[in-house]
């Protein structure tokens, strides 16, 4: 178990280095002067080398990558132009409330999905798998952003349940600040809630023609312990190898509908750093979403293992 | 005390309905055993399904299954897994695959325990150890947090009779035991279930397609060809005389010892009827050199050839006549 998670643990940091190249050196073939794109063809010349002096294009590149990965150990992002403050705070305060977004979208998408989706594959091939197999396909269809609108004119045009949009921060207190994410995090899980419902059911569905759920059944369970008891667990697998893919493209997915609901969030700050061409905004921030995005695939492989004892003892 | 009668498997179909199983028809006092024998799709498994009561999907059984004054055809889905793993279990072909992957082997063995007898589990931990150091597992007190992954194909078959075992059923029912097994450990697997037999008095059925095994491990014997029996009797008789063409042409098939190279296995020419067709003839009749006039006219009857040894064919005399 040990040389599994050390062998997990080191492939994690290899794909962050080599991510950080990559990113370092995308930035780099960029035509031109940094500090001249983020400023603009008329800036001043004693702006210009002012800013080309702060961001070090004058050094070597070699030196420039590590001094960049150096302050990311140390938690120094270097400060953004537009926003005139340092990005690691900046960065902080947006995932405060994208991170809680995301998990809060996931969490009402793995609560509807799987037992919708358990509940689909015990009724298989009935009126009741095809309806939500159905319902499944629509939700996969529906764009979320215009689930998101239709979500705010029922529940806070009509109803006044919650705020059409903005957020109010952590600050405002706990529970106007979740309101304030509920329509967003819904407008997010539809679709995920739809897909973890097909994957979930197929899931089960290929445990069930497995023979040791005719081994259960011979032992006399009948069929809803071995559901719980046997199939549940096998079928985990590729539910949580979803739950990994869908949290990923959940942090991506806030770009969208942070613009729908005027949520300063990690994806609005992604979409204006990048029209604003605020460099080190865009490299710290790419470099968080890649890490974010390899931590959870190394959450995951932990689950496998946690999950499922044949991967545990590959290779001894 | 195990009474089978006129058990018919079939499937619901949308226009009409499929015979998959017709009219079997059998009894096993306790302590003995029985073989079926047939090739595959003769219906041999789906029997065996339907004395577990778990024919799936839209396949009905018919008839009568008689335990012990119960019949099993009879009861609710909820009394019949009462029934299942407690006074009937069974044991499958594949071992590799029949135990779940992400559960210790303990757990696994104890299960039927908590359910039917109502043990605690630690209770049940310590019957599953009694219970694995019967069926041959060694240093069983340790395998008990082992996953079937980290055993041999052997030693999981035992297990999977450790589990069918723990609640002492009257009958056990074993589906092509050792089929996926190497030879070697098939014999000690056959071994195992005939201790099992004579120590335990329960009932044993198998249900394969090696005549080596059945002749070896059974007192009786029903020979199944495409849904039907053809044969039925006392095996060491079926053996010495068959009396219905097909068995005697399954029992040439087999290759023998000593054999010559340039001698070829001899094989029936044809293939078995397909499932639901219609009979209005003997089943066997496209395949049998035997055959005349009579044989497309009607399915025949059983014949009589000897104490309980009966043969589902008018030339019946004839066909034991020349195996002699």
């Amino acid at each position: 178990m040990i040389a599994f998670l050390l062998r997990r643990i080191a492939t994690f940091l290899a794909t962050l280095a080599i991510a950080s190249v990559v990113i370092f050196a995308a930035l780099e073939l960029l035509p031109g002067d940094p500090a001249q794109i983020m400023l603009g063809i008329d800036a001043p010349p004693d702006a210009l080398e002012a800013l080309q002096k702060k961001l070090g294009v004058d050094r070597p590149v070699v030196e420039r990558y590590f001094t960049w990965i150096g302050g990311l150990v140390v938690g120094d992002m270097g400060e953004s132009f537009t926003y005139v403050m340092p990005v690691s705070d900046l960065i902080m305060t947006r995932l405060g409330v994208t991170l809680p977004l995301a998990l809060l979208a996931a969490l009402i998408s793995v609560v509807i999905g799987v037992p919708v989706g358990l509940y689909a594959a015990a009724n298989h091939k009935t009126p009741r798998d095809y309806g939500v197999m159905i319902f499944g396909q629509l939700g996969i269809a529906i764009p979320n952003f215009w689930f998101a609108i239709l979500l705010v004119l029922v529940f806070s045009i009509y109803l006044g349940w919650f705020p059409a949009g903005g957020f109010p921060g952590w600050d405002a207190g706990f529970w106007p600040a979740i309101k304030a994410l509920i329509l967003p995090a819904f407008s997010l899980a539809i679709v995920e809630a739809a897909i973890f419902a097909r994957i979930s059911r197929s899931a089960v569905l290929d445990v069930l023609r497995e023979d040791f759920v005719r081994t259960a059944r011979a032992k006399g369970l009948s069929r809803k312990s071995t559901l719980v008891k046997h199939v549940l667990r096998n079928a985990m697998i590729p539910i949580i190898t979803i739950c990994g893919l869908e949290l990923s493209s959940l942090l991506v997915g806030t770009i969208v509908i942070e613009q729908v609901f005027n949520i300063p969030g990690l994806g609005r700050l992604v979409f204006q750093s990048l029209t604003q061409l605020d460099l080190m905004v865009v490299k710290n921030l790419i470099m968080l979403l890649v890490a974010l995005v390899v931590f959870i695939n190394l959450v995951v492989d932990l689950l496998y293992a946690v999950i499922d004892p044949r991967l545990k003892h590959q290779g001894h | 005390m195990l009474q089978v009668k006129n058990l018919n498997v079939t499937l619901a179909g949308a226009t009409r309905d499929i015979s998959i199983v017709k009219d079997v028809s059998f009894e096993l006092d306790a302590g003995r055993s029985l073989g079926v024998v047939g090739e595959s799709g003769s219906g041999k498994s789906m029997t065996a399904l339907a004395l577990m009561g778990l024919l799936p999907g839209a396949i009905r059984a018919s008839g009568s299954i008689n335990l012990a004054g119960q019949e099993l055809l009879a009861l609710s889905e909820q009394e019949m897994c009462s029934v299942r793993g407690n006074k009937v279990a069974m044991i499958f072909q594949e071992p590799m695959t029949s135990l779940n992957p992400v559960q210790t082997i303990g757990r696994q063995v104890a299960e039927p325990l908590i359910l039917h007898k109502g043990m605690t589990r630690a209770a049940a931990r310590q019957e599953a150890i009694r219970l694995l150091d019967r069926v041959g597992i060694p240093d069983a007190a340790r395998r008990l947090d082992v996953y079937p992954h980290q055993l041999s194909g052997g030693q999981r078959q035992r297990v999977m009779i450790a589990i069918a075992l723990s609640c002492s059923p009257k009958v056990l029912v074993a589906d092509e035991p050792t089929t996926a097994l190497d030879v070697t450990v098939q014999r000690q697997i056959l071994d195992l279930l005939r201790e099992l037999v004579s120590e335990t008095r329960m009932a044993l059925i198998i249900i394969s397609h090696d005549l080596g095994v059945i002749g070896e491990m059974v007192d009786e014997m029903l020979v199944m060809y495409g849904g039907n029996v053809v044969e039925r009797g006392q095996a060491d008789k079926v053996f010495a005389q068959p009396a219905h063409p097909y068995t005697s042409r399954l029992l040439e098939a087999i290759p023998r010892f000593g054999m010559s190279r340039s001698e070829r296995l001899k094989t029936i020419p044809g293939t078995m009827p397909e499932i639901g067709s219609e009979m209005k003839s003997c089943i066997f009749a496209g395949r049998c050199d035997l055959v005349c006039a009579d044989c497309l006219q009607a399915p025949p009857p059983f014949v009589s050839v000897d104490d309980a040894h009966v043969a589902a064919c008018i030339k019946a005399g004839r066909v034991m006549e020349t195996v002699q």
